[in-house]
């Protein structure tokens, strides 16, 4: 039950008029000129609807620990910095149907009694900007942002502000360090920017899918949306499917639905690519774990393996993963793991603020160790110091860019270790 | 560029107006979160790259300190604090990228514009770069040149990329 891309192949939806045409602004209308502030809240925490930036946090809750008793400013920043490797639903979605984050930003910033949001987008995506940039003018000119929108006493002005390349920005409180103009390098939590935000503020981050989905939970209710899905795993959820499959790009599926459907039938991946088989996957953007196809597929108790919160991390990291961005990058029987770890590595240690040691050397001896093993320069311990490193790293952190540093180091090491030994042993036949 | 002076670095009046814009985005008082935008305007107009002078400049417009927007400009990977040719070429190589074959496309792109990663042509042209996830995993291998993203590729479409560009 398609919600976010119901309308995506429709001619001209990146544009006011047809977005309109096809039901588009009907949640402002509604939520503006029938309910209250908090009525709205109320229906996203019906929903059940959890943020689709990683953490999968229940929207409604956080929005009801916004501090509404502070004198100060409330914020609503849509997070749209995407920049987790395997991640490129929110780009599809602001590329293609504008409108929908845009009318989810003003529904959702009456809902947080926000007079001014902000959308941070990542500097790379100038064009995407662009796009915005211009939905926000039409929406304008429409009577949908800026003073009395609807002629009611609710006003609102909406901002996209573009970052200037670096992944952690990603990071909330990275992302309202960056907002400030400063670097993004995080704050600790709590106080959750709920509480102090951007400028001390109170401010709600959410994801840019998460404030899109806002739309239809309030046309619909958000009982109706809370039916989509499985147990909490509510509603539908854009997954970003890349790699080794005959049709990578975005889909928009129903929580719960099975992962073999997902990755063979022709309705999303496809099957895996060039008739060869499938060797793992990792599901949730490179910082979750990997997994091997017999524990992608199904769980360890036998039980078909569902693209839910709940059913990718069952049996934990032993032998589970995680839903985080619905990044789903899949490998086939040629892949190599060593190589594609060390390209993750290299990413986090290239990423890392610097802030903790921990971090900042951890991910460059990781880097450092992985090169020499893929490149034949390795020896046996060095698999073992790449897990000792990686369980130093993790927990001990500001923010969790250490443990997405080491999670899928430790979790490669745990299910390919002798493909990892075969780089060691056999360095001719690995090195270039 | 590396020999300007402050005094000679001047935003055009109408670039200078879109920075007044965009300063009026923030409370009061919060001019310095124009600070990343600003940036990005200032590079694009000063031959691609971000000079001390350059710096200097944006700094004496947000009223803040100097070391403020050095701090910041050498944080983000998206500004050059070095000059750079007139068309940067940058390649993503994550994982994603890497499993469909953005390492033929550097070795491809290194021959054909006879320089290494990291280097820009003689005359000025080409600057080439690796990059990490642009977030064009589903249609990757990828390259990004100016804002714009060139995706699906192959080293044909890098030949005919390059011809289009000289
Ligand atoms: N989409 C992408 O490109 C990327 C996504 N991620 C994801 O990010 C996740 C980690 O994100 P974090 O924000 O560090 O997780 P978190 O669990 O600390 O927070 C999740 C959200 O809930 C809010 N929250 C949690 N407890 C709260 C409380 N008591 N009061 C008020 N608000 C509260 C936080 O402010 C935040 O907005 C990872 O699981 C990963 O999957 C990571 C990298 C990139
Ligand atoms: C290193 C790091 C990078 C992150 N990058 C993103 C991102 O690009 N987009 C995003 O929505 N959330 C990202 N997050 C998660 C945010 O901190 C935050 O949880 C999210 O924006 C909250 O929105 P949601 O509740 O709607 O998911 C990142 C977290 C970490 C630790
Ligand atoms: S864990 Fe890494 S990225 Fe996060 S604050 Fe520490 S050094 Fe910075
Ligand atoms: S890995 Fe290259 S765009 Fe994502």
């Amino acid at each position: 039950m398609a919600r976010l891309l119901e309308h995506i192949n429709v001619p001209g939806i990146e544009t006011f008029d047809v977005y309109r045409k096809h039901g588009g602004y009907k949640s402002v209308e509604k939520a503006l000129k029938t309910m209250t502030p908090d009525e709205v809240t109320e229906e996203v925490k019906k929903s059940g609807l959890r943020g689709r930036g990683g953490a999968g946090f229940p929207a409604g809750m956080k929005w009801s620990f916004l501090d509404r008793k502070s004198d100060k400013p409330r914020y609503l920043v849509c997070n749209a910095d995407e920049s987790e490797p395997g991640t490129f639903k929110d780009r599809y979605l602001m590329e293609k149907i504008p409108h929908v984050l845009i009318e989810g930003m003003i529904t959702s910033s009456y809902a947080l009694g926000a007079k001014t949001s902000y959308i941070y987008v990542r500097g790379e995506y100038m064009y995407i900007i662009r796009i915005l940039e211009k939905a926000i003018q039409e929406a304008h000119a429409n009577g949908f942002l800026g003073k009395n929108i609807l002629g009611t006493d609710y006003s609102l002005e909406l901002y996209v502000q573009p970052g200037g390349g670096a992944y952690i920005c990603g990071e909330e409180t990275a992302l309202l360090e960056s907002l400030e103009g400063k670097r993004g390098n995080p704050r600790l939590k709590p106080p959750f920017p709920a509480v102090a935000g951007l400028y001390a503020s109170p401010t709600v981050v959410n994801n840019v899918e998460t404030i899109s989905a806002v739309c239809s939970i309030v046309n619909e209710s958000g009982d109706e949306y809370a039916k989509i899905g499985i147990g909490k795993s509510t509603g539908t959820k854009l997954i970003s499917a890349s790699g080794h499959i005959n049709k990578p790009g975005v889909y928009e599926i129903d929580l719960g639905l099975p992962v073999e459907e997902f990755i063979y039938s022709d309705k999303y991946c496809g099957g895996i690519w060039k008739g060869r088989k499938l060797k793992a996957v990792v599901a949730g953007g490179s910082s979750v774990p990997i997994l091997p196809a017999d524990l992608i597929l199904k769980t360890a108790k036998g039980e078909p393996r569902l693209m839910s919160y709940e059913s990718l991390s069952d049996g934990g990291f032993a032998t589970g993963t995680m839903l985080g961005s619905g990044g789903f990058i899949v490998m086939d029987e040629t892949a190599c793991i060593v190589r594609n770890l060390w390209t993750f590595t290299r990413f986090y240690h290239h990423e890392s603020c610097g802030q903790c040691s921990p971090c900042r050397e951890g991910t460059g001896w990781m880097e450092k160790v992985l090169h020499r093993i893929e490149h034949g320069h390795g020896h046996m311990e060095d698999i073992d110091l790449l897990v000792d490193v990686a369980k130093k790293i993790e927990g001990n952190t500001i923010c969790p860019l250490g443990d997405a540093a080491a999670w899928p180091v430790a979790s490669a090491i745990r299910h390919f270790r002798e493909e990892f030994e075969y780089h060691v042993r056999y360095p001719e036949k690995v090195k270039n | 560029m590396s020999e300007q002076k402050i005094n000679q670095v001047q935003f055009s009046a109408e670039t200078m107006e879109l920075v007044q814009r965009i300063i009026k985005r923030y409370p009061e008082g919060k001019q310095k979160s124009a600070l990343l935008p600003v940036l990005h305007l200032a590079q694009a107009e000063f031959d691609g790259w971000l000079s001390a002078p350059v710096m200097d400049y944006v700094a004496s417009i947000l009223s803040i300190k100097p070391i403020e927007v050095y701090e910041v400009a050498s944080f983000y990977s998206m500004y050059n604090l070095e000059p750079v040719g007139k068309c940067l070429i940058e390649v993503c190589q994550t994982g994603p990228c890497w499993l469909r074959g953005s390492d033929d496309i550097v070795d491809h792109l290194e021959k054909k514009l006879n320089i290494k990663v990291g280097e820009t042509t003689a005359d000025g042209m080409f600057t080439l770069k690796t990059v990490e996830c642009l977030g064009s995993c589903g249609t990757a291998p990828m390259l990004q040149c100016g804002s714009d993203y060139y995706e699906n590729l192959t080293t044909e479409k890098v030949d005919t990329l390059i011809e289009k560009l000289r």
